[in-house]
């Protein structure tokens, strides 16, 4: 019997809150017919107001989503009602049975698309490998524009210093001038902290200026680090690496949990983070998905659920982030529905020891076991009766903090998020059921 | 930033060192000398100082690092108590998902298929609540926003958070409502749902679970309160010891305010008896006139007090059974005197009708309905049937039959009948139900029919309803309509269903029925939904019937979904 979704993952995969909202709408059996799963897909067809009905597929695996409505919504309110219906009421949609054809003809198609995509991504890999001389050069040629950036970074960086950053005009403002520059010298990571320095609260400025200068400076050395730490480096100036390049390196195969989601949007751009945990190598993994506006992410696991497949690592002194290789069957339920924690003390003690080896960590995935959730007028804290960490908002909207609170109800829960110098930042809290509920939205 | 960490002095002093330098510039300031741990103090020492600006930042970076890599945990803090436990079983996992699709359908309206999912809230609120469910906690914020929003959600609403509910509004100021909302039985929510569950573990409503607060607390709140937790204080105990919470009345009473008084006052309909009566009878010389109405409406109610006494004596000094019973003579008041007065008759009509009429009004309307039957030895009906005349100036009698007096007493018997929720003359004043072909439009029907449908027991509100709509449509059912209670029973559906058929082949247009076509998509039986479905498909392709009724066969379907998740 496979595992079904629980709500809040199937809505969490709605591109907007009108399709939640339809979605919702469509959740009853009425206006399904012909529903069945077997365990690797969904179908059904929903009738419209129109006199053919809508058909839906739904590849869980991915997910992956078809339906012949012409909604631009993707997946659509017809792909997210027949997951509810699935999800909330499973005689409605009968397991075991087979696709029916239209069904069955294009989950087939999906497959074989799936392979050709792989079988281009290696071809392309091979390509880049196939002329390594002008691959080198032009490595070289960037290398040199990221240098001259991270220099210039240096010296703006020490100006206002010496000026002083109570000095409105100069301290204040102007950084996104500088931003450009470094999008310029091919330095997104760059770019992207420095144009955070505008919205920097003054008392935090300064170690945020610290924390870049160092970045810049070690990027002036960075042939000089050793590899791994040269790796992060070169990472979080804006070097990337081809998803293609990584899997053909060496990967981890292992049932890997997921511990929570958190989407961020901006106005172009969606953000998914998922975040792992190994359950036999214990190793903490970072996947990122992204999607335009109307559209979800592309990649979806429930949180919860563990999934057997290698990840491939991006390289760094402290190797968190991963792209998703080969998988191995769908999400199974975990055979411990709650993953295992530690106490406060311990998780700063984590973090300081993820700062050690890479001193730009802000956070450290971190799974808090036996804390309670406590608003007084100072705000969030976590407590486990010994020591108190402070519940770093980063965006968190007010509802998912009350949630946090009902759902312990002044009780001890294990929680999932980032421990940071900040604080800890809450993404997934964990009933006494065990069930997983995300504090994100 | 700081608050997470607890650091020596020293490297605190370090960094605020480091901190005022860089606010005021290295130009102006010069760079602090190392301080902090021995290796802190050797790393500051090796950094090159030849540029003051470019050291500070990687002193600034040296010490930061160390700080992160180094942060500690803050003191502990206090946790405060855990929320009760709650006993009730958990919602099934289909009417969990089923609430979070309602709860985020609060905003803004999709149109389409169906009618709006915030309309169908209350029903299932009502009916979770009626099965003695608890949803999941994670639920419960959202729960608690809506209800913050929609005030007629919120008995349900409290009502299933229980004791989490609660505990979670001691916490947020937002949802301070909870604590000012009486959840059990006879206050709020639908009449047909039952709201008494026979719950079997014994705990009783768990939203009364502020009924047991210690003495103090109760004896705080009633001194220290909001005014609206106060009303909500007294109506619980109300509920629980009425001499109690009269008790308390009375010993805060003088130093009240009159609005406040007058809100305190009503909250003693709850469980009012002839022990209350001498606080009313008191109350009767308030300096407040709506105090004093109030409380000669609450006296009129109840059958033996001294009000009701000495109203039943100003009806029988108005009305007289004439010509050996044949007839009902009326002499109303001549004046409106202090006694009347200060039985809460007001002496001008805020109507505008003649004085005299007003007052004879205000006398049969707090006037014992029995004292009527038993003077008489007649029924309700026999009463209502007689003709009724002025009797004139020497009191022998105009013509009987003139009708004077008739409406004016009837809409005082009418009043009297919902003020006292008496069955019997609230029939006999509806009359039988009527009958399709007859002109059965009771001109003789007195009153609001919907407030006197409402003193009635629901399966015969229905049951007349069905059959005023049978025979006059739905024109002006939709008053009466609203008193029955929901779901409809199947023959009031099938008549409603019925009716709309006449009315989409009449030419009418579905939006000149929209009050009831809404009302409609929330109360019609579920069972009604084959028949909807069959209208739909019979009317027309692509007129706004077909539209609607497809609409409202949706909704069904919806709603017997959602209902039937929620059966354990």
């Amino acid at each position: 019997m496979e595992e079904r979704w629980s709500t809040e993952h199937v809505l969490s995969l709605a591109p907007d809150a009108p399709s939640r909202k339809a979605a919702g709408k469509l959740s009853s059996p009425a206006p399904w017919s012909g529903t069945g799963t077997d365990g690797q897909a969904l179908w059904g067809e929903c009738k419209g107001s129109g006199s053919t009905p809508y058909r839906t597929v739904v590849e869980l695996t991915t997910p992956a989503y078809r339906c012949s409505c012409p909604s631009r919504k993707f997946p659509c309110k017809h792909a997210l009602g027949l997951l509810l219906l699935w999800s909330g009421s499973p005689e409605a949609v009968p397991a075991g049975g087979e696709p029916a054809d239209w069904a069955a003809d294009w989950l087939k198609e999906r497959q074989e698309r799936t392979e050709q995509a792989a079988e281009r991504r290696t071809a392309k890999a091979e390509a880049a490998a196939a002329d390594p001389a002008a691959a080198r050069r032009r490595a070289e040629k960037r290398s040199a524009r990221v240098a001259a950036g991270a220099q210039e970074l240096r010296l703006r960086l020490a100006d206002r210093i010496r000026h002083g950053l109570a000095d409105d005009g100069a301290g204040r403002s102007g950084w996104e001038e500088v931003a450009a520059r470094m999008v310029d010298a091919q330095a997104p990571g760059l770019a992207t902290k420095v144009r955070e320095l505008d919205h920097t609260a003054q008392g935090d400025l300064l170690e945020e200026y610290a924390m870049l200068h160092l970045l810049a400076t070690a990027y002036g050395r960075v042939d000089e680090l050793p590899e791994a730490l040269g790796a992060t480096v070169r990472a979080r100036v804006g070097f990337t690496t081809e998803t293609a390049e990584l899997l053909t390196g060496p990967t981890v195969r292992d049932r890997w949990q997921v511990l929570g989601v958190r989407d961020t949007p901006d106005e172009r751009l969606t953000t998914r983070r998922l975040w792992l945990r190994g359950a036999k190598t214990g190793r903490p993994a970072l996947l990122l998905a992204f999607g335009r506006p109307g559209q979800a992410p592309d990649l979806a696991l429930p949180t919860g659920q563990v999934l057997e497949a290698e990840l491939a690592f991006h390289p760094g002194a402290r190797p968190l982030r991963a792209v998703l290789g080969t998988r191995h069957g769908a999400p199974q339920p975990s055979d411990d529905a709650v993953p295992a924690g530690v106490s406060p003390a311990e998780a700063l003690a984590g973090y300081g020891a993820a700062v050690a080896e890479d001193p730009w960590t802000e956070s450290w995935p971190t799974v808090l076991t036996g804390v309670i959730p406590v608003h007084d007028v100072d705000g969030w804290h976590l407590t486990d009766g010994r020591d108190t960490l402070r519940l770093h908002r980063a965006g968190l909207p007010e509802p998912a903090l009350w949630r946090l609170a009902a759902v312990s109800g002044g009780r001890p829960v294990t929680l999932f998020g980032e421990c940071g110098h900040r604080g800890f930042t809450p993404v997934t809290v964990w009933d006494e059921l065990g069930r997983p509920s995300g504090l994100t939205q | 930033m700081t608050a997470t960490r607890t650091e020596p002095a020293a490297q605190a002093d370090a960094w605020e060192e480091l901190r005022t330098t860089a606010l005021l510039g290295t130009d102006r300031r010069p760079l602090p000398a190392p301080a902090g741990s021995p290796a802190l103090v050797a790393a500051a020492t090796a950094v090159d100082r030849t540029d003051p600006a470019t050291a500070l930042l990687e002193l600034a970076a040296l010490t930061a690092v160390r700080r992160r890599a180094g942060a500690r945990p803050g003191a502990v803090q206090p946790a405060g108590p855990a929320a009760p436990a709650d006993p009730r079983p958990e919602l099934p996992v289909a009417a969990a998902r089923r609430l979070t699709v309602l709860l985020d359908g609060r905003s803004g309206s999709a149109g389409g298929t169906l009618a709006n999912l915030t309309e169908l809230l209350p029903q299932w609120l009502a009916t979770a609540r009626a099965r003695g469910l608890r949803p999941p906690a994670a639920l419960l914020p959202a729960l608690l926003d809506s209800a913050r929003a929609r005030s007629e959600l919120r008995g349900d609403a409290v009502a299933l958070a229980g004791p989490l509910g609660r505990w979670l509004a001691e916490r947020n100021p937002d949802w301070r409502f909870v604590l000012r909302t009486v959840t059990d039985a006879a206050g709020t929510g639908d009449p047909a749902v039952p709201t008494s569950t026979g719950d079997p573990t014994g705990t009783g409503d768990p939203g009364a679970v502020g009924d047991r607060a210690a003495p103090g607390d109760e004896h705080r709140i009633w001194h220290e309160g909001l005014f609206a937790e106060r009303v909500t204080h007294l109506t619980r105990l109300r509920r629980t010891d009425p001499a109690a919470g009269l008790d308390l009345l009375r010993g805060t009473w003088t130093t009240e305010r009159a609005e406040d008084r007058l809100l305190f006052l009503d909250a003693l309909q709850d469980g009012l008896s002839p022990a209350d009566e001498p606080f009313l009878e008191a109350a009767l010389g308030d300096r407040s006139k709506n105090v004093r109405a109030t409380a000669a409406e609450l006296l009129s109610t109840l059958a033996g007090s001294a009000l009701a006494t000495r109203m039943a004596e100003r009806a029988r000094a108005a009305v007289r059974l004439a010509g050996t019973g044949r007839a009902l003579l009326v002499t109303p008041p001549s004046e409106c005197d202090a006694a009347m007065q200060r039985d809460g008759v007001a002496p001008k009509s805020p109507t505008g009708r003649g004085e005299r009429a007003w007052w004879f009004g205000e006398i049969v309307a707090a006037t014992p309905l029995r004292t009527w039957t038993d003077d008489t030895g007649l029924t309700p009906a026999r009463l209502l049937g007689l003709p009724v005349g002025d009797a004139g100036p020497d009191g022998s009698g105009t013509d009987p039959a003139d009708g004077t007096w008739t409406d004016d007493l009837r809409e005082g018997w009418a009043r009297a009948a919902v003020r006292q929720h008496d069955a019997d003359w609230a029939r006999a004043l509806l009359g039988p139900a009527p009958r399709p072909g007859r002109d059965g439009r009771t001109a003789r029907t007195a009153g609001a029919p919907a407030k006197l449908l409402a003193v009635l027991p629901a399966p015969e509100r229905a049951a007349w309803t069905a059959a005023f709509i049978q025979a006059h449509g739905l024109g002006e059912a939709f008053q009466l309509l609203g008193a029955c209670a929901t779901p409809w029973t199947p023959p009031l559906s099938t008549a409603v269903v019925a009716a709309l058929e006449r009315a989409a082949s009449s030419g009418t247009y579905p939006w000149s029925h929209s009050g009831v076509l809404g009302m409609t998509e929330r109360a019609l039986a579920p069972e009604a939904a084959p028949a909807v479905e069959a209208l739909a498909s019979d009317a027309a392709p692509d007129t706004a019937w077909a539209e609607t009724f497809a609409r409202l066969a949706g909704t069904l379907r919806f709603r017997a979904a959602m209902l039937a998740e929620l059966d354990v």
